[in-house]
């Protein structure tokens, strides 16, 4: 790659896809491309076919184990990698009366995993009011998915692990090195600074800790084209590195695939990475992850309440193959009787160990 | 036939050697996959090993390949190039330790 890419993709990146008008915010287009001439010409499998061999396609939901929210795609990073395009310049944001939708599901399910994810979810005015409401519920594992800068980026943010603690939030943050400079090359620069002090408030109020109720859990993606190691070996050199270096504890690492959409497809295709990128996919492909991808035991609901198959499609805008396809028609029955949209982005869930929002599944 | 001699994309064919001797190419594999898995070295380290002589038997497929290896498994790239000093460290000294011989020639030839 040329320095002058580099830098004009650094430029490009203090803004989303969508306010620098850029042809790849259309989620046609990146269909088109995810259809292109790669997988068209034959030359790989399309992910249908792939399935096909071992009898998974179509691809059909399991029990619902995990409803996950996005409350909005405003966010105060713009990292290189974000598949939902957010940034401070994205303007979509769950309102209340969705929100209100969003809790009759919730209290009504038999999700044991609620995870709310943006964006950064704390910038929703409404976001403390619905984590208030959403605790009340009784779900068994209530996920925050924040990217631990949030925290510092305001006065009226700093008392968040406290709030969290409070709510017994379970909190997911991303982190993508232990090292500073492929964290802020991924994420913007001052981010590791602002990640590290972050996560030591959290380990101040007990997140984290050994033996703690108060899960930390981080979420590793690789900054740039290659596919996430072995996520054991990973957590040890994250755990170990930030121990010693920060003194900073946490759970357990969760590391995730980068799906060729969005910023990261527009990042693949400047770098000329895209072709060598979904050849290491679909290389690694195992039909054992394809049993355990997110979406068989997944709902994604979006800012205005429309239903997806994983956080993945709704940024593609691929609504879910149902009757049902808006919160306020939730029907479970309805709902576990589709087929699951897949497209060549789904060769990301299932490369190597596979990946989810929970990490590896093989 | 292409014009140069080394086209990125063959690494990816690399896997086809077998098609034309199947026992000989399976073997290979099998071996560089047991080689290469967790034993009294990490993965970790071997990767680093395998980068340091992909650059002193100067295989570029090897580079792209140890490279990326070595990005997916978290490795700085501060580790990387001590891994490659180290292999040009040796490539050297086994060219510097040869002085010795032409020392000794010399000494043997010279009244």
């Amino acid at each position: 790659m040329t320095q002058s890419i580099l830098t004009d993709i650094k430029k490009a990146a203090k803004k989303s896809l969508k306010a620098r008008e850029d042809e790849l915010a259309n989620t046609q287009t990146q269909m088109e491309i995810l259809n292109g001439e790669l997988f068209a010409d034959g030359e790989l499998p399309y992910f249908k076919d792939k399935i096909a061999e071992t009898g998974q396609f179509p691809l059909k939901p399991k029990t619902l184990e995990v409803l996950q929210i996005n409350v909005g795609y405003m966010c105060n990073q713009v990292c290189g990698h974000c598949h939902v395009d957010a940034g401070p310049d994205r303007k979509e944001i769950m309102t209340r009366e969705t929100m209100e939708q969003c809790l009759e599901v919730i209290r009504n399910t038999g999700a044991h995993t609620l995870d709310l994810t943006g964006g950064a979810p704390e910038m929703n005015p409404d976001f403390r009011w619905f984590v208030e409401e959403a605790s009340k519920a009784g779900i068994q594992d209530f996920i925050v998915r924040s990217n631990l800068t949030i925290i510092l980026a305001n006065k009226k943010y700093h008392d968040l692990p406290q709030f969290f603690k409070k709510h017994n939030v379970h909190v997911v943050s991303s982190m993508p090195h232990y090292t500073r400079g492929k964290t802020d090359k991924q994420r913007g620069d001052g981010v590791f600074d602002k990640s590290i002090k972050a996560l030591q408030m959290l380990n101040e109020v007990g997140y984290g800790m050994p033996n703690s109720d108060l899960k930390l859990d981080l979420v590793y993606n690789p900054s740039g084209a290659f596919l996430p190691a072995d996520q054991a070996a990973m957590e040890h050199d994250f755990k170990k590195a930030l121990k010693e270096d920060f003194d900073i504890d946490f759970h357990n690492l969760f590391a995730i695939t980068n799906l060729p959409i969005s910023r990261f497809l527009d990042y693949l295709i400047a770098s000329d990475n895209y072709e060598d990128y979904m050849y290491s996919l679909v290389e690694a492909y195992n039909p054992t992850a394809v049993e355990n991808v997110m979406c068989t035991n997944t709902i994604s609901v979006s800012w205005d309440g429309w239903l997806y198959d994983c956080d993945f499609n709704q940024m593609l805008d691929l609504k879910v193959a149902s009757k049902v396809k808006h919160i306020k028609d939730y029907n479970d029955d309805v709902l576990s009787n589709r087929d699951i949209i897949i497209s060549q982005h789904c060769y990301g869930c299932t490369a190597g160990a596979g990946s989810s929002c929970q990490g590896s599944v093989a | 036939m292409a014009k140069s001699y080394y086209d990125p994309a063959d690494l990816r064919k690399f896997g086809k050697i077998t098609e034309w001797s199947e026992e000989l190419g399976n073997k290979f594999f099998d071996y560089y996959g047991k080689v290469f898995e967790e034993g009294a070295l990490s993965a970790r380290e071997k990767s680093l090993i395998a980068l340091a002589v992909s650059h002193v038997v100067k295989c570029p497929y090897c580079i792209d390949a140890y490279t990326k290896d070595g990005l997916q498994r978290g490795i700085t790239k501060e580790e990387m190039m001590e891994a490659v000093h180290a292999g040009a460290a040796i490539e050297s000294g086994a060219t510097l330790v040869h002085g010795v011989q032409m020392m000794n020639k010399y000494d043997k030839l010279s009244m």
